[in-house]
């Protein structure tokens, strides 16, 4: 079980969060494939941690958590307001900068 | 114990690991493509716990327990959980709409999320990642010791700006949900004028009085035999109707005058709301 096969899974599973981001039209699931590929990248640190036998990458991912739940609650207050305004969460409504 | 049996225990936790690691991969792996490609939101949310549920377990495989916890206390308890907050109140019923807006956009995502899974496939190969050292301090009895004396020696000042970052996001949040009243809040005697201007002050018939059963679509029974229009919400009236089936589908549909007056009555004293799409 090396640190090798944990950085491909969290390839394979970036990667689905990227695709997600690109493919999908809901705001909130848009949202959820970004978590997915921040837990991708936190799954990236503690392996390289474990490589390296260093606790920093702990550490780091650790940060990434807190900064990604700050980020989850006003981006989802950001998407009430707007669904509040518009009755829709689909990304596709918010268009009003549109030429 | 001798280096015969270390090395068993070591062989035996090793085989344990992969097997963990082999079965949470395909899990987390399925769970996500099936996020991205199931059409409502609350399938992804859950299908995203699991994800979640198994990078905690896969963290805690890879020595990191203290991490793991966090991950199912800070992912799975509070941002998931928002998520399904904020869900509710944007509308479980209507699934995402798969027509393509762009023509051409979906194929030219998949092409572009195959060349990133090539690109990063090439880095990730080409760096040669060894295997890691057998037993090291920190990664399991000490973890938690060694991520503390970390975050407030080398790492305090991060730490702190966590902190400024966190209360910023909570008054931002705040900020952004909050909703200014457009009338001002009834008071309790306007309500209670309200309801005594109203043609019925006294309140509704409860569903399925004298009746066979004591179901809400039930209309209570008048002393004469007939159904009583007031005791069944207009809202169950309207979806039995729309379905052709159920007990109060027989009823007129919006129910009688005096029920509109009554359902305005009820909704006078929230705050104003627009009717849902």
């Amino acid at each position: 079980m090396s640190p090798s096969h944990f950085v491909a899974l969290s390839v394979v599973l970036f990667v689905i969060g990227a695709i997600g981001v690109l493919v999908r039209r809901n705001a909130l699931v848009i949202f959820m494939c970004v978590e997915l590929m921040l837990n991708a990248v936190n799954l990236a640190f503690v392996a390289f941690a474990r490589l390296h036998a260093n606790l920093d990458g702990q550490v780091i991912a650790f940060f990434v958590m807190v900064v990604a739940a700050a980020e989850v609650v006003v981006g989802l207050a950001i998407l009430m307001a707007i669904f509040r305004a518009r009755r829709s969460a689909s990304v596709d409504d918010a268009n009003l900068l549109k030429y | 114990m001798t280096a015969v049996h270390l090395l068993a225990a070591g062989q035996a936790t090793s085989a344990g690991a992969s097997v963990t690691f082999w079965v949470l991969a395909v899990l987390s792996v399925t769970a996500a493509l099936g996020m991205v490609l199931a059409p409502r939101a609350v399938y992804c949310a859950v299908l995203l716990a699991v994800v979640m549920l198994s990078l905690a377990v896969l963290y805690a495989v890879a020595g990191a327990p203290f991490l793991a916890f966090v991950q199912i206390i800070v992912y799975t308890g509070a941002v998931l959980m928002l998520f399904l907050f904020v869900l509710m109140i944007v509308g479980v019923s209507a699934p995402d709409s798969m027509r393509e807006t762009i023509a051409g956009q979906r194929l030219a995502a998949g092409v572009a999320g195959i060349a990133l899974l090539v690109l990063l496939s090439l880095i990730v190969g080409h760096a040669a990642i060894g295997p890691a050292p057998p037993a090291v301090a920190g990664f399991s009895v000490g973890n938690v010791r060694g991520l503390a004396t970390l975050i407030f020696t080398k790492y305090v000042f991060p730490f702190e700006v966590t902190a400024a970052l966190l209360i910023t996001a909570a008054l931002g949040a705040m900020v952004l949900a909050h909703r200014e009243r457009t009338s001002p809040k009834p008071t309790q005697r306007d309500l209670s004028q309200q309801r005594v201007a109203g043609s019925h002050p006294s309140p509704l018939p409860g569903p399925g009085v004298y009746a066979r059963h004591n179901a809400v679509d039930f209309p209570a029974l008048l002393p004469d035999g007939r159904p009583s229009e007031l005791s069944v919400s207009p809202i169950i009236v309207a979806r039995e109707s729309e379905l052709g089936t159920g007990p109060a589908a027989a009823l007129p549909p919006g129910g009688g005058a005096a029920n509109g007056a009554a359902g305005e009555q009820d909704t006078a004293g929230s705050e104003p709301e627009e009717a849902r799409p």
